[in-house]
């Protein structure tokens, strides 16, 4: 019987999944619908999954109990008052939500903007040591001991010999009895990635195009965080100088001054060069910016952009998010330096919230 | 029925002996009383179990679908957080089946069986439940195989999404149904030809000369009158021949449906029946239940060390709150009431037409009549009748009853009045219907074009569009011909239609018909 009631639940699941499958494109579009819930889960308001029927409308009223005067208001209209007449009890505006994990999402997300899985550098040297206690030796030293085992061989060995006596069972280990708990060191193929974000902070980007960049950002890190297990993220805020900074102060700085996006390609070439050899981490870099720049910096971010950056870097997504100030210009000055399919540059443009869904599968639809 | 007979799903844990022991006891207090029911078997159930039997609607089998999965959910987490707890549960079936949480305390439980026993009584013995199924758990157990069945021959999506359609209608039916009969039965054996016991149509002539009579009374007129007559005719033949209360029936007998579609519709028609009773007798059966447990508990079942818990407990089910008028409450207060009236004969025109108020508050004729009275009332009365006939302006003052309303203005609900009639005229109007909207059907051949048209009868409370929208796109996908249904929008008389593909609303001339609240 409580096997009928899983099958029933698990339908009810599947519908819900259903549910936020078909609505996706609006929930990307739209961040605050989805509220993070602890490290790996994400709580998403479905909407109503009830049965339509002919139904009162508000008006109705209903009979209370208790101390008050004529006018004296006792409750909203949306809190759960329930008279016998069910008053206040407005189904239509019951939001069910609905806990999901992140990784579900991730596969809804590729499911539905149908991105291939990433293959990870094909290159063998990244590979990883690890030892494992799995096998038994005979020698090795006396703290890796593996008493259990040695006194199984005792008693084999006394049993063998006849001088074990069931009525006054001692065993007593002598050196050919010891056992040793041993090592094999395995060489694993590992998959470590980086996610570098760079953001233009200078006057132009307004809070909304932040905005854009954070959810675009959720989408981005939700996916990849898929692919790889161990996922670094690194966060470079710039105006004409670059820095690196936490996530919180990357999605809430706002400087004034000019802009020169090479100053940031300097700061990520710095910090690749620090901490993320090429030969041992998948470099992800995502540069957002409204496409302005220092007219003679141009010539200067390119050059860095072309020999230090993509060299290493699996994937480089810029994506200029349009803005009341900004020119725009940088896109195109990418787009005539590498033109417009480049097999580590993607270019994309973020016109708005809705155009955060295509931006996606343009960055992650290469599989790379 | 014996244990062992019992079919297999219900091999839960056995009844530990004090349980059984106390069974035994609150049985024959019960008894005692003069409770009448079918045999009670208690199941001791955990938490999970009781919350899947729960989300069934109490029964163990039931035929799939999404929403006891829901339900099983919302109850478990509830359950979980504290926010919840199911106490007893027990189903109209012969025997009466009854779950008891294993990890209660012994004291509840015994409180939950009084409380069964109460409610096993008022179902067998009112009279609003002696047309529903005392097999049901069996039925529902088959209408589960037979859903189950059409889910394998042609898919759980088809069936159930057809279910979903089918629910949205689920509360359209004629409560009144099971007890009036509301037209002949069809004639199976009616073989003779319909016309032949009728006037031939004949167009009426005037008199006339006979040489005259091709100008006077002209064939292609007379034609055209035959005609005509004939058409009329057909029109009173009218489907349904009076408004009809029983969507679901209309469409069983109407729509154009296939034989799988119509078995399922007619099994969630006849649950629809079977739980109708539950809702119309809410106030009263909790009432009841409360009342019973009530008086055993307090002179027959407490331990001294156990008085507080129950106290607590009781005092948990049956606290109100302004917007929320407990049906415990309000109808064990109620049970109470009566009985003290006509123990002290406080009722009938001498009591009414006493003016005397200190007279009256010590009114006491020695009656007695209390016990038989609400024995008598369990038996004839639903929450309507029930509320019509016996709150008193005195209860009302006593209780500290009010009605409420919404406020447009404020986005609040807000007291509206403590005047003894408005109270009740809105208690009944919630209670009027189980508080839905009547709809009836009004024409199944609308404009002649096999169009379905819905009557909303207008009490003065508008439907809810959104909904009313949803569902008439259900309703739509039923029939298969466009829908109608004619209520009231802003105070104007209007046609909501769907046609399959868009919604239209037209404004009325024609009055809907109103019924005073």
């Amino acid at each position: 019987m409580v096997l009928r009631i899983d099958r029933d639940a698990a339908r009810f699941r599947q519908i819900l999944r259903g549910r936020i499958r078909a609505n996706l494109r609006k929930y990307i579009t739209h961040s605050e619908m989805i509220g993070r819930k602890g490290r790996n889960l994400v709580s998403i308001p479905v909407p109503q999954l009830d049965i339509p029927h002919f139904r009162y409308g508000r008006n109705q009223g209903g009979v209370g109990q208790g101390e008050g005067e004529v006018g004296q208001p006792i409750g909203r209209a949306d809190d759960e008052g329930t008279g016998s007449g069910k008053a206040g009890d407005d189904p239509g505006q019951h939001v069910l939500e609905v806990e999901v994990s992140l990784d579900e999402l991730a596969g809804m997300l590729g499911e539905e903007l149908e991105l291939p899985r990433i293959e990870p550098k094909g290159r063998p040297s990244l590979e990883e040591q690890k030892t494992r206690y799995n096998s038994i030796r005979r020698v090795g030293p006396e703290s890796l001991r593996h008493f259990k085992r040695t006194y199984v061989e005792a008693l084999r060995r006394q049993v063998s010999e006849g001088s074990y006596n069931a009525g006054n069972p001692s065993v007593v280990p002598i050196r050919d009895d010891r056992r040793y708990r041993s090592w094999e060191t395995i060489n694993q193929p590992q998959a470590n990635a980086v996610i570098v974000y760079m953001m233009d902070v200078s006057g132009s980007m307004t809070d909304d195009q932040k905005n854009l960049v954070r959810t675009e950002a959720f989408w981005i890190d939700t996916w990849l965080r898929t692919q790889y297990e161990g996922l670094e993220r690194r966060y470079i805020i710039h105006d004409a100088a670059a820095k690196e900074v936490n996530e919180e102060t990357f999605y809430h700085t706002r400087e004034s001054g000019g802009t020169r996006i090479s100053s940031a390609y300097e700061a990520c070439r710095e910090l690749l060069d620090r901490s993320f050899p090429t030969a041992e981490w998948n470099i992800y870099c995502f540069q957002f910016s409204d496409g302005d720049n220092w007219g003679e910096d141009n010539r200067q971010a390119l050059a860095l952009l072309k020999d230090s950056l993509m060299p290493r870097c699996n994937l480089f997504c810029y994506g200029q998010v349009e803005s009341p100030y900004g020119s725009g210009e940088y896109l195109h000055a990418l787009e005539e330096a590498f033109g417009e399919e480049h097999e580590t540059l993607v270019l994309s443009e973020i016109a708005g919230h809705e155009a955060i869904y295509d931006s996606i599968k343009k960055f992650l639809g290469k599989g790379k | 029925m014996s244990r062992s007979t019992l079919p297999k799903q219900h091999a839960f844990r056995p009844l530990p002996p004090e349980l059984v022991d106390a069974q035994g006891q609150i049985e024959a207090h019960a008894r005692n009383y003069g409770l009448d029911f079918y045999s009670t078997i208690f199941e001791l159930v955990d938490a999970d179990q009781l919350h899947a039997v729960a989300a069934c609607g109490g029964f163990p089998t039931r035929y799939p679908h999404w929403r006891w999965g829901m339900e099983y959910e919302q109850l478990s987490k509830g359950y979980s957080y504290g926010l919840q707890k199911i106490y007893e549960l027990v189903i109209n079936n012969d025997p009466c089946y009854a779950y008891l949480l294993a990890s209660n305390a012994a004291s509840d439980n015994k409180l939950v069986m009084a409380h069964v026993y109460g409610h096993c009584d008022f179902f067998k013995n009112n009279h609003w439940f002696s047309r529903t199924n005392r097999k049901m758990v069996d039925a529902t157990a088959n209408h589960a195989n037979r859903v189950i069945r059409y889910m394998d021959r042609f898919g759980v999506e088809e069936v159930e999404t057809f279910i979903d359609t089918c629910l949205s209608i689920e509360d359209l039916i004629d409560i009144h149904l099971p007890f009036i009969k509301r037209r002949d039965d069809p004639e199976r054996y009616k073989f003779a030809e319909p016309t032949e016991d009728e006037e031939p149509i004949v167009a009426a002539r005037f008199p006339s000369k006979q040489y005259l009579d091709s100008y006077v009374n002209p064939p292609g007129v007379l034609a055209e009158e035959v005609d005509r007559r004939r058409r009329q005719q057909l029109e009173r033949q009218k489907n349904p021949p009076e408004p009809m209360r029983d969507v679901m029936l209309f469409l069983l007998e109407n729509a154009p449906l296939k034989p799988w579609q119509l078995d399922v519709l007619s099994i969630l028609r006849s649950e629809a029946y079977y739980f109708a009773p539950q809702a119309q007798t809410k106030i009263m059966n909790e009432g009841w239940a409360t009342f019973w447990h009530s008086t055993i508990m307090t002179r027959h079942g407490l331990d001294a060390a156990d008085v507080v818990n129950y106290a607590d407990h009781c005092a948990g089910t049956l606290a109100s709150s302004p917007t929320r008028l407990n049906p415990y409450k309000l109808g064990v207060e109620l049970f109470r009431d009566i009985e003290e009236r006509w123990n002290r004969g406080m009722f009938g025109p001498e009591y009414d037409d006493c003016d005397d108020l200190a007279a009256k508050r010590h009114w006491d004729t020695g009656a007695g009549r209390g016990r038989e009275k609400i024995f008598e009332v369990r038996r004839i009365h639903n929450d309507l009748t029930f509320i019509d006939e016996f709150l008193t302006l005195d209860f009302c003052r006593r209780h500290k009853m009010f009605s409420f309303g919404y406020n447009e203005d404020s986005g609040y609900y807000e007291i509206e009045s403590r005047k003894f009639d408005d109270i009740k005229r809105q208690l009944l109007f919630n209670l009027t219907n189980v508080g839905r909207p009547l709809i009836r059907v009004d024409d199944g051949n609308y404009k002649n074009r096999g169009e379905l048209f819905l009557e909303h009868v207008y009490t003065g409370v508008e439907l809810k569009l959104a909904y009313a929208h949803d569902t008439l796109v259900n309703l739509q996908k039923l029939w298969t011909r466009p829908v109608h249904i004619r209520t009231v929008l802003d105070e104007e008389t209007t046609i909501l239609s769907f046609d399959g593909r868009e919604h239209t609303t037209a404004t009325s001339e024609e009055p809907v018909t109103i019924q005073e609240a």
